[in-house]
């Protein structure tokens, strides 16, 4: 496959543009990064600096490799990410536009690399649970509802990419917020920080300057993991809820 | 800071605000449009001006507009702070962007500021040319069975003859039915009312209220124009 590549470039001697690279012989059976790998390959051989990406599983479960392509984060196809992206998918001669994540708490590091330490400081504000919660045994003689434990299963599917930051019009990280939220809150052993820690997230939530949902739904539609915004309806729930309803203020 | 305050000041707290105030407007348009529906009585305008006097006489009627209009503004105003927040929590834009969405319309739901900035301007002359009209005592008096009423009727009917406004309304009211297509399902979505069960049927409704509501409103115009010379 022939294919024009227009890639954002950011650092080094580029102040932040659109470049175009051309690709003589890409094989439709490469994932997409491997594809950026040839063109690394053939920019290093021209002594000049390669595309910064990130990557690190190329299983789609580490949610690093963030890229926005043609439009789409992690690419046009459904509940995949960009390293599970084939290049079958696309067609000889086509142009690609390749573009970082955009979002002010995302800043851009280099290139396609943006910082999402912002999801971080969300986690350490509150998504987790600080009691021991033993061993395997203890967690098979805790009975948990069986549809309770599929909705927390998929919540905890999520993989923390960002995509739906980089989809979302407000660059709102409530889709990523929720499936955390909820992924603890449906579980016995989540629930006696739930009202601390839903207050604890949003709060740091609004401090990293994410947008505000409008409940546009694009971060579903683009989520690689399919993470559901009913969990953004339990998560605007349980703050309603630990809000009026308990006595904790954070 | 005082919790509740907090909570009003938090990016769900003050999506609650837009929902509640919301779901006001959308019953308040109900009500607007039962009222509206009277201009077709092909009666002079009696039971319209009646209709009028009691919704700008009655104190329980009057104490809802008060609540009305402060609803308008701050849907309005904290409508538009959010936009603006929102726009610049993107920051530098994308060179190519496409927007998916599930279960709603992605032009709709992602151009909600633009179509609430239209219905805003569009309230404004409306309130100028009618409800201001009527406070400022402009209007002529009529007489039904010894009852005086003002005839608002009047400016109403002279208005629709006019094509210009007929269309500028109709072509708001689609404004609207888009805002609403939206809009309607998203305020329970905030309330955090998504529920296998009842989503569905509440998605349904919204369709058919988005669709409904303004095109009955749009018909009356176009059926003055038309049919009430
Ligand atoms: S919710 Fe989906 S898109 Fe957002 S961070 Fe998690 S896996 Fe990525
Ligand atoms: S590299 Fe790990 S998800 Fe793509």
């Amino acid at each position: 496959m022939k294919l024009t590549l227009k890639i954002w470039r950011q650092g080094g001697k580029y102040k932040g543009e659109l470049v175009t690279y051309q690709l003589n012989d890409v094989n439709p059976h490469m994932s997409f990064l491997e594809m950026l790998d040839v063109l690394n390959e053939e920019l290093i051989a021209k002594k000049e600096s390669p595309v910064a990406f990130e990557h690190d599983c190329r299983e789609g479960i580490c949610g690093t490799c963030s890229m926005v392509i043609n439009g789409y984060p992690h690419g046009p196809q459904a509940k995949t990410t960009t390293c599970q992206l084939h290049m079958r998918h696309f067609k000889d001669g086509d142009t690609i536009v390749i573009e970082p994540f955009r979002a002010r708490a995302f800043p851009v590091v280099r290139d396609l690399v943006v910082d999402r330490a912002a999801f971080d400081r969300i986690i350490q504000a509150g998504g987790y649970i600080s009691v021991n919660t033993g061993q395997a045994q203890d967690a098979n003689s805790t009975p948990i509802e069986k549809d309770l434990s599929a909705h927390a299963f998929d919540a905890a599917e999520c993989i923390g990419c960002g995509a739906c930051v980089a989809a979302c019009p407000n660059a709102s990280a409530m889709l990523f917020v929720s499936a955390k939220v909820s992924h603890l809150a449906l579980l016995p052993q989540g629930k006696p920080e739930a009202a601390r820690r839903v207050q604890n997230m949003v709060k740091q939530m609004d401090a990293e300057g994410f947008g505000m949902c409008s409940n546009v739904t694009a971060c579903e539609a683009e989520c690689p993991k399919g993470i559901s915004v009913t969990n953004i309806a339990r998560l605007n729930r349980e703050f309603i809820s630990s809000e009026f309803g308990s006595e904790t203020q954070v | 800071m005082n919790w509740f305050l907090q909570f009003l000041t938090s990016s769900i707290g003050r999506k609650v605000i837009m929902s509640l105030t919301g779901i006001f407007l959308i019953l308040f348009l109900i009500v607007h449009l039962l009222g509206n529906l009277q201009l077709l009585h092909d009666d002079g305008g009696k039971a319209f001006n009646l209709y009028a006097k009691f919704m700008t006489t009655n104190p329980l009627v009057k104490t809802i507009s008060y609540l009305l209009y402060l609803s308008i503004l701050i849907h309005a105003v904290q409508g538009w702070a959010i936009w603006r927040k929102n726009r610049a929590a993107r920051g530098a834009g994308y060179a190519v962007k496409v927007t998916r969405a599930v279960n709603t319309n992605a032009r709709a739901a992602s151009n909600m500021g633009w179509l609430g900035t239209v219905i805003f301007i569009f309230i404004l002359i409306h309130l100028y040319q009618f409800w201001l009209q009527m406070k400022l005592n402009n209007l002529p008096m009529a007489e039904y069975d010894g009852k005086t009423a003002k005839d608002l009727y009047a400016i109403v009917a002279v208005a629709y003859q006019n094509l210009g406004y007929v269309v500028f309304y109709v072509v708001s009211m689609a404004v609207i039915a888009f805002h609403l297509a939206h809009g309607f399902q998203s305020a329970f979505q905030t309330l955090g009312l998504n529920h296998k069960k009842y989503t569905p049927a509440i998605r349904f409704l919204g369709r058919v209220y988005a669709i409904a509501v303004p095109a009955l409103f749009a018909l009356i115009p176009v059926y003055m124009y038309l049919f009430m010379n």
